[in-house]
């Protein structure tokens, strides 16, 4: 696994982790029919916090970070985000999903919509905000990922790693307060890897919430507080990212770290 | 050979150049792709004989015609053994063909109706016209068939009302109850009101202030104007009938995915003629006696039902095209499922289905010729009628060529529509 050069790095001192509770997963248990995918999760996540988890193909990170939108249905245990704790209640679901932001590795922006229409969809209809609002924000995003020169091109004419940054941008215009990242990264090439993680540095120095699924050990370094290593879906290992890295307690993880380093 | 490699560094980048020009004009046109080998050389040169031959055969026949005869025989006296065609009949029973026995100082009406909802379709099928042309295109449903069928304006007002009684009691239930609720009992008291109390209604409303134009009878309808209403109507009607079908078959509800499922095949698994039979016959037996339900509805009702369910199928090919992701990043946004369908899933999986959902439309107006089984006078009903007059008896080519070029001209623009929106609903995606 290559790692990447940053051009600045990161200001640690701006990354505060507050005491308030951000999520929190408590006995959390999950199957795929009778395969049992995830199994007593147990993590809590403050306010500020930049977690990176990592693990092998099939470990079950994927499944874990989507249980905490509820685009994956637990069968046991809780997870509570915001406050709120996801059930069966649209109404909860509805609410969480206002909260929290998620990228996804293939990008998913709405090929019929232009980037600046990608951006004010859900501000409009879901937040209800005036379009003229919505606008203004999603050109403010759209600026901070540095693509606002393509607002009117549909996803289709930008590059990997453009879409991307529009999607991450996307989830910004919601102003949510927690974002999650399954692989934003893998399937980019290096140079557009480089200008997500760029982008994703400075959310993390402003203070937002983050969990992110990535290889990228070079980010989990720069910003992350935690690294969490999953394997045959438990939480095998964490701790923070210099102690994780020069010395992993167990074997699974030793020998992980020996194969994607 | 040496292992030697030779080291090469560019010390000037290259300028950007125009692309090589391929218009050859129009005769390097032909040569390279009429005449490019021997070969294919003979078979452009036995192309041309045949589409000769077929010209000068066609040709003659169709512009030497004779329009103006009142009967065959008049027409075979006038061309004096020239096999040539006998435009004459179209001539004579040219209003018939278009309008049946629709009384002809009313013909006016059903124009009215057609311009009306040309008028109301631009807004739909073209962006940038002015949105106040959307009131034509909600009032067209109810003063199009009122201009058709006549009678009190009271009509069209209750079945209007129809629609603000079922939007009334879904915002009702739904603000009492749940959403569900609402979705399922506002349709019903709409459906209660058009077949119990609509008729009722305008009567009353009638009797005291009688308002109307000069009623025609369902069975004055014919020619093409019958094919058009029936078309119209049966695309109007099978499309949103046909996403809601699709919807229902991926819906996680297993009564609203068996309720589609089962109509979806039983409908796809009947020929339309049985249904059609059925709108003839067995309608009357399940109505209440006396009910008169217009033969016209009932076929209507077949044909949109018919087209609905391989809407349907047509639309769930669009849907099951869409990338999972796609719903993902709308539930991610929090976007609940119906601002996800109208905003993210329909728009795209429309767009996929449009050669499909197109041809279902001709498809269906194709059908509509069917409706000369039971008896209605379509134009194929209309062939029928005048080649039984004996003054016209044996003619065949100019009266099936007439309709068919009617019909060609009428389904190829909407093919040709179809092309020109799916180059416009075209984003560089892939
Ligand atoms: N919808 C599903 N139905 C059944 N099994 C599934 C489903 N989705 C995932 N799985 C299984 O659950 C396990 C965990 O999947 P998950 O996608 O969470 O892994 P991952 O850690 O994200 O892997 P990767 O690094 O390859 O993305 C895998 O064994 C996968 O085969
Ligand atoms: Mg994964």
């Amino acid at each position: 696994m290559s790692e990447v050069e940053f051009d600045h790095h990161a200001d640690r001192s701006r990354m505060q982790v507050s005491d308030e509770v951000a999520i929190e997963v408590v006995n959390m248990n999950k199957w795929y029919g009778s395969f049992h995918v995830l199994r007593d999760i147990n993590l809590t996540v403050n306010r500020g916090e930049r977690i990176v988890i990592c693990g092998p193909s099939g470990s079950g990170k994927s499944t874990l970070i989507r249980c905490m939108n509820r685009l994956e249905e637990h069968q046991a245990g809780k997870i509570i985000v915001d406050g709120i704790e996801l059930t069966s209640d649209l109404k909860n679901i509805d609410k969480v999903r206002r909260e929290v932001g998620m990228v996804f590795q293939h990008f998913n922006l709405f090929p019929h919509l232009t980037i600046l229409e990608n951006c004010t969809l859900a501000p409009i209809w879901v937040r209800k905000t005036p379009r003229r609002e919505a606008e203004e924000t999603a050109m403010h995003f759209l600026e901070k990922v540095k693509i606002p020169e393509q607002a009117h091109k549909y996803p289709g004419q930008l590059s990997g790693g453009q879409q991307q940054r529009v999607a991450i941008a996307r989830s910004l215009c919601m102003k949510p307060r927690i974002m999650l990242f399954d692989e934003p990264t893998s399937a980019l090439d290096p140079e557009m890897i480089k200008e997500v993680l760029d982008t994703m540095i400075e959310l993390a120095e402003e203070g937002m919430t983050m969990l992110v699924v990535t290889h990228e050990m070079g980010f989990a370094k720069e910003v992350a507080n935690r690294v969490i290593f999953m394997d045959a879906g438990q939480i095998v290992e964490q701790n923070e990212p210099e102690e994780f890295f020069s010395n992993p307690q167990s074997e699974r993880t030793k020998l992980f770290l020996s194969q994607i380093l | 050979m040496s292992d030697k490699v030779t080291a090469y560094v560019r010390t000037e980048m290259l300028e950007e150049k125009a692309p090589p020009s391929l218009n050859t004009g129009p005769l390097g046109w032909i040569k390279e792709n009429l005449f490019p080998n021997w070969f294919s050389s003979i078979l452009t040169l036995v192309s041309l004989w045949i589409i000769y031959k077929m010209l000068a055969a066609f040709i003659p026949w169709a512009f030497g015609g004779v329009w103006n005869a009142s009967s065959l025989n008049e027409c075979r006296e006038i061309l004096q053994g020239v096999d040539a065609a006998c435009w004459a009949v179209i001539h004579e029973r040219f209003w018939q063909l278009m309008y049946g026995f629709y009384p002809d100082h009313l013909y006016w009406r059903p124009n009215l109706a057609l311009i009306l909802l040309i008028v109301a379709l631009i807004p739909v099928l073209f962006d940038g016209a002015p949105r106040k042309l959307l009131w034509i295109s909600v009032a067209t449903p109810f003063v199009g068939p009122w201009l058709l069928w006549g009678g009190t304006i009271w009509t069209p007002v209750a079945a209007a009302l129809g629609f603000v009684v079922g939007i009334a009691v879904y915002r009702l239930v739904a603000s009492a109850l749940s959403n569900l609720a609402g979705l399922v009992l506002g349709p019903l008291a709409a459906v209660i009101w058009w077949i119990l109390l609509a008729g009722r209604f305008s009567d009353l409303v009638s009797s005291i202030l009688p308002l109307g134009i000069e009623p025609v009878e369902s069975r004055k309808f014919g020619g093409f104007m019958l094919a058009i209403t029936l078309g119209i109507t049966g695309i109007a009607a099978s499309f949103p009938l046909g996403i809601i079908l699709a919807l229902g078959r991926q819906s996680n509800l297993i009564i609203v995915k068996t309720l589609s499922v089962g109509f979806i095949e039983f409908i796809r698994g009947v020929p339309l003629i049985t249904l059609l039979f059925v709108a003839q016959v067995m309608l009357a037996y399940f109505l209440p006696k006396g009910t008169d339900f217009d033969i016209i509805l009932r076929v209507m009702i077949m044909i949109t039902l018919f087209a609905a369910a391989y809407m349907a199928e047509v639309i769930r090919g669009g849907l099951a095209a869409l990338p999972k992701g796609q719903y993902e990043a709308a539930d991610a946004l929090g976007l609940n499922y119906w601002q996800a369908q109208r905003l993210i899933i329909m728009p795209q999986a429309l767009k996929i289905a449009i050669p499909g959902i197109v041809s279902t439309f001709i498809g269906l107006f194709k059908d509509t010729t069917l409706v000369s089984i039971i008896g209605l006078a379509d134009p194929i009903g209309w062939v029928k009628y005048i080649q039984a007059d004996a003054a016209w008896n044996g003619i065949v080519w100019e009266l099936y060529g007439f309709v068919a070029l009617v019909f060609f001209i009428i389904c190829f623009s909407m093919s040709r529509y179809s092309m020109y929106l799916e180059r416009k609903l075209e984003t560089g995606h892939k």
